[in-house]
């Protein structure tokens, strides 16, 4: 480059036209159904009414918000969606962890294996497969009230009782998750020093005094790596899952902020108010992603952006 | 002393396997339930009898199934739009990530585009203004509002950029001296020795459109153009009429259990298929995905 390129904008370069035009389909992509729906949310602020449109709709600035926060189901809601995320968060560590150390500790590598491709399989399978698979197992008759009725307990519908559905939630996506949740663990365990735990034998250290010490600690940087990206989707409970399962007799506990939006929104077409309710939970949730991305790059020293 | 460590360390082992086992049989165990019910009479299914083995065994919901005209319409639409929105999404993750996988001194662009790719990934403008802007541009009722909204899979473009990054910047040195473009480059030498990166993001995205129920239940008014998740999702009664206990137990005892299990685990099985390919890559995808900026 000659010296002038500090003053003059230096031309672009053949391949970088190419990597534009490479760019510009994707681009447009993310445009129409990405930013469009993004300006689409001044209909939150709005009487939205489809005939006439975003730009005739009437304008009523935060009275839609104003409106949201009066509702008693709003702060049911929030507070539902907060409860089932935060269980989930803790649920989702706590059994991968416990799993993929165990697991470790199997040396047959045929069993091993087969127990893991069992394990990640309820992953790949959608929330519409299983809730019928779980409605099963759950129902008054199905297995689960069997051995309550074996220890003498009186049958429960887990699935329509506000005591229960809340935990059923929690403890089923654990269930769908916690095989494919631990394979970040086994990768984390898989990298300890194995000359650590011949030194901790000798010194007289048990296998159960070893995986305290040697193993947990090991586990520790991901452990809080996982924590803190997952405390951004704290607002964000498992649509499929959750819209799969429950019903009108436990949305006093089962129901979400993404569930409440998409009756608000799509069934009773009440649009500004879903909108708005969409929104304020984006925002949040943007801002919770933000940090707790700064957290995991604080603590770990890694993030994922 | 010593004996005591070595029953200790025996009794530890067979611990670890009974709990290894009881959580891979609280996996297995349900799906094998769905399987026994839908090979038994529908006498013992009603009756709750079905446990891990087939009872009366019959095939008969499996003929019913083959006759059934609204499950293969669904299955075929299924089966279209995965092959179709897999390929859309291999065309724009492959296009996207080559570029962004250079460094800013290639292209100075970069770190804007970059900016716009995380933000689409983190922020939504939610379900309803998408809703709007898809029914605007006239694409519910067609196959499209199942597969462009997400044609850009901006988790797997970064997944794949990631990917880019790792390989050796000699290997296209030659190619680039020779004055080979971008695009052969690409298709040439990256694409090549990325072949497991692609299959993971590739697998993804069929496994994303196969299971994929929401886009089909919002954008398409006729069950006629339902993907098959979505009718299976519309076969497990609408829950939103069900007000009381009683109502919901009597809907799931009257409704045909056997047959919707049928199909069920007749909608599982392409899945089943590929599993062992998924199982092989998906790590691989992890681990990638784990390289940091």
């Amino acid at each position: 480059m000659s010296q002038k390129a500090g003053k003059v904008k230096r031309h672009m370069s053949r391949e970088e036209v190419t990597f534009h035009l490479m760019l510009l389909p994707g681009m447009i992509i993310l445009a129409i159904f990405v930013f469009a729906p993004l300006f689409g949310s001044v209909m939150a602020f709005e009487n939205y009414v489809p005939a006439k449109g975003l730009l005739r709709s009437k304008w009523v600035g935060l009275s839609n918000f104003d409106f949201i926060f009066s509702l008693p189901d709003s702060k049911q809601v929030f507070m539902n969606t907060l409860i089932i995320a935060f269980a989930k968060l803790i649920v989702n560590i706590i059994i991968p962890v416990t799993f993929a150390i165990l697991l470790n500790e199997i040396r047959v590598g045929i069993c091993k294996k087969t127990f893991q491709t069992i394990v990640y399989l309820p992953h790949f399978l959608s929330w519409v497969v299983l809730a019928t698979v779980i409605t099963n197992m759950f129902s008054l008759d199905g297995p689960i009230n069997s051995v309550v009725s074996f220890f003498g307990g009186t049958p429960i519908y887990f699935l329509a009782d506000n005591k229960w559905f809340r935990t059923v939630i929690v403890l089923t996506d654990a269930w769908k998750e916690f095989g494919y949740n631990s394979v970040v663990y086994l990768a984390a365990l898989t990298g300890i020093d194995p000359g650590l735990y011949e030194a901790a034998s000798i010194d007289g250290a048990n296998r159960f005094k070893q995986i305290l010490h040697i193993t947990v600690p090991a586990l520790l940087p991901t452990v809080v790596l996982m924590t803190s990206l997952n405390l951004g989707n704290i607002l964000s409970a498992g649509f499929d899952q959750v819209f799969n399962l429950y019903n009108p007799i436990v949305y006093e506990t089962g129901d979400i902020i993404d569930t409440y939006v998409y009756r608000i929104g799509m069934v009773e077409r009440q649009y500004s108010i879903g909108a708005a309710v969409g929104l304020l939970k984006s925002v949040i949730s943007f801002i919770l992603i933000l940090g707790s991305n700064r957290l995991a790059k604080m603590t770990t020293g890694s993030g994922i952006f | 002393m010593k004996k005591e460590i070595k029953i200790g360390k025996v009794v530890s082992q067979v611990l670890i396997w009974i709990v290894v086992i009881f959580f891979s049989l609280i996996c297995l165990l349900p799906l094998i339930n769905m399987v026994a019910i839908s090979l038994s009479g529908s006498e013992a299914v009603s009756a709750n009898k079905v446990g891990l083995i087939p009872i009366d065994f019959t095939l008969s919901t499996y003929n019913k199934l083959l006759g059934d005209s609204q499950f293969w319409t669904s299955f075929w639409i299924s089966v279209k739009r995965v092959v179709l929105g897999s390929i859309i999404n291999m065309l724009f993750t492959i296009t996207m990530a080559y570029p962004l996988s250079k460094s800013k001194k290639r292209f100075r662009a970069r770190e804007i585009y970059m900016k716009i790719v995380i933000f689409a990934m983190l922020f939504s403008g939610g379900v309803i203004p998408l809703f709007m802007v898809v029914s605007k541009l006239h694409l519910t009722n067609t196959i499209w509002s199942l597969v462009l909204p997400g044609a850009v899979p901006v988790f797997n473009v970064i997944l794949l950029i990631n990917f880019f990054k790792g390989v050796p910047e000699s290997l296209e040195e030659a190619a680039r001296i020779d004055g080979a473009s971008p695009m052969r480059i690409l298709v040439n030498v990256y694409l090549p020795i990325s072949l497991p990166a692609l299959a993971t993001v590739g697998l993804f995205a069929i496994v994303n459109h196969w299971n994929d129920y929401f886009s089909g239940l919002i954008y398409m008014s006729k069950a006629s153009m339902y993907p098959l998740q979505t009718y299976i999702q519309q076969l497990t009664v609408d829950v939103t009429q069900i007000t009381d206990a009683e109502q919901l137990k009597q809907l799931s005892s009257l409704n045909n259990r056997s047959f919707n299990a049928a199909k069920i685990v007749a909608s599982t099985i392409p899945l089943l298929i590929i599993y062992p390919f998924l199982q092989k890559y998906f790590v691989t995808g992890m681990v990638i995905g784990a390289v940091k900026e």
